[in-house]
């Protein structure tokens, strides 16, 4: 009984530990943001290595979530004879859920993943420490410009997703079920509001953007530097953010949505 | 008055005890030796002079400064002026070679690219790689990306470098022109040099002086001929490379016959 309380001590101590390590980690990061004014290239590098590397898993993710919701939502719908609303129900789950949701989930598992690995393989590999004693900052040359990549690439993508989606559902909803195309995109029009829906879409991305890139960075920098330590936590940066995405979502909505 | 200066340095990992009050005074433009068996912590010891880690008690100052009391932004003056060969080369694996030499030259001046590349090909005629320059850091052997890194170690015209167990695992050519390119750089460049290694024999050979490191503790120090003449008996079996001594080849805890016939882990 002794023993179990203190390891759950221990656990606890170490998590808050890390926490606060993850925390000053960041306050590193941003500090470190100011500087990449004048070192624009390392931005745009990292911008193609995490955003546009990315582009084609969202593309295609995007579409086939819109083209699934398009068929679901038309089967739901025609029983009420209210197939002409398939567009508002396609854009609104894409703005307001899915895309920030699933782009995010997918960033953590495509772009997440591999800076947790680069970052941690640098750390193993000696290479931070190496910069560390060539008088270069590893944190402001490596991970500011990739958490501001991070950062900007997040909410592009979540766009496309949604983009892409809406897309996907009027194919399927217009082309093969026969829905009137003025409506779907009429009826789209005037139900997404642009602040209520559209702008609240953008804030969810931008913050699963921050929390994402922040865990996986963190999670590369903090790993342990060898071949088993790199891995778990790769694999921990996949899991964290996709309980930090899904909770945050919660608690975004009902702070936007929630009357 | 030497250029680094260690006094009662005490580190701790956890509950064990890495140092114990070592003191250790190295000396300008000559080639100095850190030895002693795997696990003593000389790679250690070489991240807290470079201020990577925090002793727990003592002072380490070079050239005059505490490099514990440092700011970052001092701390980080100071480094431009201390040049470090990791065991790996820790080359960034991205860049090809010219590139990795080029890079603090890039990230502290704003020399004109026409003056990075001379200055770069200089660095890599002096380590015998220039032909090397666009290759990639997979593309090397471990003992030219040794002499990349030590290129790269000297691209700035440090007062001293370290180096990190610079010989495991090379074969002899590679050994030889390592050992003989540490000597000539010392030289040519008047730098100084310390040098952390279990690699006797072509440590010896260049190294000015020796200090010898067990337990957390200076055990011997002196140049190479004065150890050899050593009087202690783990001095003889580690400059012999002797397999049992004061360093007992099994490691401590109950005796064979005592585990054989214990029953508790008979399962």
């Amino acid at each position: 009984m002794i023993e179990t309380i203190r390891s759950l001590g221990r656990w606890g101590l170490n998590t808050f530990e890390r926490l606060g390590r993850a925390h000053i980690f960041l306050f590193q990061v941003l500090t470190g943001i100011p500087g990449l004014a004048f070192r624009g290239s390392l931005v745009v590098q990292q911008l193609f290595y995490v955003g546009v590397l990315s582009f084609a898993l969202i593309l295609v993710s995007g579409l086939f979530v819109g083209m699934v919701l398009g068929l679901q939502g038309y089967n739901t719908l025609v029983d009420f004879g209210a197939e002409e609303s398939l567009g508002v129900l396609v854009s609104l789950s894409l703005v307001r859920e899915l895309g920030p949701v699933v782009a995010a989930l997918l960033f953590a598992g495509r772009a997440g993943s591999a800076l947790t690995a680069e970052i941690g393989l640098m750390k193993s590999t000696e290479q931070l420490s190496g910069m560390e004693m060539m008088a270069v900052d590893p944190i402001r040359r490596v991970i500011s410009p990739r958490f501001l990549a991070g950062f900007i690439s997040m909410p592009l993508l979540a766009a496309i997703f949604s983009a892409v989606g809406i897309f996907g559902g009027f194919l399927v909803g217009h082309g093969l079920l026969g829905v009137d195309d003025g409506a779907f995109w009429s009826q789209m029009q005037v139900k997404t509001d642009w602040y209520g829906d559209v702008l609240n879409g953008v804030i969810k991305s931008v913050v699963f953007g921050f929390v994402v890139t922040w865990i996986a960075l963190f999670e590369g920098y903090d790993a342990i530097p060898t071949s088993e330590g790199v891995g778990r936590a790769t694999t921990r940066t996949v899991v964290h953010s996709a309980f930090a995405i899904l909770g945050l979502d919660f608690v975004l909505t009902a702070l936007m949505f929630g009357d | 008055m030497p250029l680094i200066k260690i006094r009662d340095l005490h580190f701790y990992r956890g509950d064990k005890a890495i140092f114990e009050g070592v003191n250790i005074d190295i000396h300008r433009g000559k080639i100095t030796a850190i030895m002693g068996p795997s696990g003593t912590g000389k790679t250690t010891l070489l991240r807290l002079i470079g201020g990577q880690l925090r002793p727990d008690k003592g002072t380490i100052e070079v050239d005059g400064q505490d490099v514990h009391k440092l700011s970052h932004s001092e701390l980080y003056e100071l480094r431009k002026r201390m040049g470090m060969l990791f065991q790996s080369g820790a080359l960034l694996t991205d860049i090809n070679v010219f590139e990795n030499v080029a890079f603090p030259i890039r990230e502290h001046t704003q020399l004109p690219e026409s003056m990075i590349r001379n200055l770069v090909l200089m660095k890599l005629q002096a380590v015998g790689l220039r032909c090397a320059r666009d290759m990639m850091p997979s593309e090397l052997s471990g003992g030219m990306a040794r002499r990349v890194a030590l290129a790269r170690a000297m691209t700035l015209d440090p007062m001293m470098i370290m180096y990190d167990e610079p010989f495991t695992g090379q074969d002899p050519i590679s050994m030889g022109t390592l050992v003989n390119l540490i000597h000539k750089m010392n030289e040519a460049m008047r730098l100084t040099s310390i040098i952390v290694s279990h690699d006797v024999v072509e440590t010896a050979e260049i190294a000015d002086f020796i200090y010898l490191l067990s337990g957390g503790k200076v055990i011997e120090k002196g140049s190479s001929v004065q150890l050899k003449k050593s009087s202690s008996q783990w001095v003889q079996q580690f400059m012999q490379g002797l397999p049992d001594g004061p360093v007992p080849f099994h490691y401590p805890g109950v005796s064979f016959s005592d585990d054989l016939l214990s029953p508790e882990e008979i399962v």
